[in-house]
């Protein structure tokens, strides 16, 4: 996979278009368990993710993660704007002064994130949030020869499995049992963001093409 | 949905220059921020009390900045936590150099974002406390517990606490004392409807009730018939005293309107409750009635009992 600054940028940018259109769905899964909020401030926060990084030029794919990072962190607010926030500034680190990333790197990145995302939400693997689609992506990215589209249908699956997960973290916790059965909203803006790299990579194909 | 604003995206904006234009002598609002702070922060010499978490829950918390009370109240969006940039501005704002205790809701969100503002402020040289509150008894474990109307007693303690001179250390202590003898829990008759989303956050249908439910509407735990006044009060007073001794104790007592529900409701429940808690021998030294922590537009009330001690009734009064 080749992941440009540009890439990086056109990354962040699918992603908010894809939380833009699916910003009702979002919120909907998220009313079911949790306050309803959650495509709103996605949307919200990424918006203005757009409005900071859009006309900016950028060197290094670090710089762009760390400003939208700093953005989400400012932004968005409720439990998606540390967690997102704090996975975008954990990778960031990684990526600094990086232009173009390797797969090795892109891992890396992924897994500092992943760590971020745990240390500051108290939370592990099968708890039904986001970590349970960031795991498994990050599996298939230690394995080398990344191909977005790969990654995006690893985070679709994984995405898909939290509906028979019972919650153990966030307000959905709150439900016990009874959120067995409803898809994790931010399991599932996780699942919007792998598959907006996909994006980004085809666009960046026809870029250097 | 039927309500008096104007832009959905504005709604917290125009509600802070409604409220501090109604208040302007007491309260100001941070430039460029959704942080309320009192007109003569920061005080030097007196610690600093910070609460807010999302908006949608007024009075609380930009109305409980004042004397005796919090130094700034930080507005998030509509049920949605403020962020910890915002968070960290309100602490440098009330900081009078001996500290800011930060009162937080016990929820994903508002921990997260709270204690990532106390990470920066402490960077920056600010001694900083936290107290998270979690009274809400409809939660099993008390870790998870839900931080709901009984947080307003922890701001009228420490902030009376916090005016008469007493340390960070000290006033951190009695936050947490308050909030580990305060217990509370709800029912609700009808959802509240946040404004971005324009629709209920849960239904009920017209003869029903649901016990338990949080401030965002969260689910409670049993939903059933609709039971007069009398019947629901002894039902949440016998929820709470599992959690609480409360004989030959003194209590101060809340009834918390939901947004949507009169006064007029609230002292029928008062008269039932406060009939129990007597029958039990509870001495009620200080009583509450009125909409202290509301959920937008949800019909219902909660109960809050905080079992008082010297200390506790010192300061609440």
């Amino acid at each position: 996979m080749n992941l440009t600054t540009e890439t990086a940028k056109q990354w962040l940018l699918a992603a908010g278009r894809d939380m833009q259109e699916n910003k009702g769905y979002l919120s909907e899964l998220d009313q079911a368990i949790g306050d309803g909020d959650h495509g709103h401030n996605m949307a919200r926060g990424f918006a203005e993710v757009e409005k900071k990084i859009a006309s900016k030029t950028y060197d290094d794919v670090g710089g762009v993660v760390k400003d939208a990072s700093m953005t989400i962190i400012s932004k968005v607010g409720g439990a998606a704007g540390p967690l997102y926030g704090t996975a975008f500034l954990k990778a960031s680190g990684v990526w600094k002064g990086k232009a173009e990333v390797s797969d090795e790197e892109f891992a890396e990145g992924l897994k500092a994130a992943i760590d971020g995302i745990a240390q500051r939400g108290k939370s592990e693997q099968g708890q039904k949030t986001m970590l349970d689609v960031w795991i498994p992506v990050l599996q298939e990215a230690e394995k080398g020869n990344i191909e977005a589209e790969q990654l995006a249908q690893t985070a679709k699956e994984a995405m898909e499995k939290t509906e028979g997960i019972e919650a153990k973290k966030g307000r959905a916790a709150y439900l016990g049992e009874r959120s067995i059965g409803h898809l994790d909203p931010g399991a599932y803006s996780s699942y919007l963001l792998f598959e907006a790299l996909v994006e980004a990579i085809e666009a960046g194909g026809e870029a250097n093409g | 949905m039927k309500k008096l604003i104007n832009q959905t995206d504005d709604i917290l904006d125009e509600m802070l220059e409604g409220m501090v234009a109604a208040h302007p002598n007491e309260i100001k609002r941070l430039a460029e921020t959704n942080v309320i702070v009192r007109s003569n922060a920061p005080i030097k010499g007196k610690v600093g009390l910070v609460s807010g978490g999302g908006s949608g829950h007024e009075p609380a918390h930009a109305g409980y900045v004042g004397h005796k009370l919090l130094d700034a109240a930080v507005c998030g969006e509509v049920f949605t936590s403020p962020t910890p940039d915002q968070v960290y501005e309100a602490i440098k704002a009330v900081d009078g150099g001996v500290g800011v205790l930060l009162i937080v809701k016990n929820y994903s969100g508002d921990v997260m974002n709270f204690d990532m503002a106390a990470d920066m402020a402490k960077d920056e040289g600010i001694k900083v406390e936290q107290v998270i509150i979690r009274d809400d008894v409809a939660i099993a474990n008390p870790e998870d517990r839900r931080g709901v109307a009984g947080t307003i007693f922890v701001h009228k303690i420490a902030g009376a606490a916090a005016e008469s001179g007493k340390s960070l250390k000290d006033i951190a202590e009695l936050a947490q004392k308050t909030a580990d003898n305060v217990f509370s829990m709800g029912v609700s008759l009808s959802p509240s409807i946040v404004p971005a989303s324009g629709k209920p956050g849960f239904e009920l249908k017209e003869d029903e009730m649901e016990i338990g439910t949080g401030i965002h509407g969260e689910q409670g735990i049993e939903r059933k018939t609709l039971k007069p006044a009398d019947e629901i009060a002894e039902e949440l007073v016998q929820n709470l005293l599992k959690h609480m001794d409360i004989k030959n104790s003194r209590i101060a007592l809340m009834i918390n309107g939901q947004g949507s529900t009169p006064l007029m409701e609230l002292y029928i429940m008062n008269r039932k409750v406060s009939e129990l808690l007597n029958e039990k021998q509870a001495e009620i030294k200080k009583t509450f009635v009125g909409e202290y922590m509301t959920s937008i537009e949800m019909a219902g009330c909660s109960v809050s009992i905080l079992k008082l001690d010297d200390e506790l009734e010192y300061f609440l009064h």
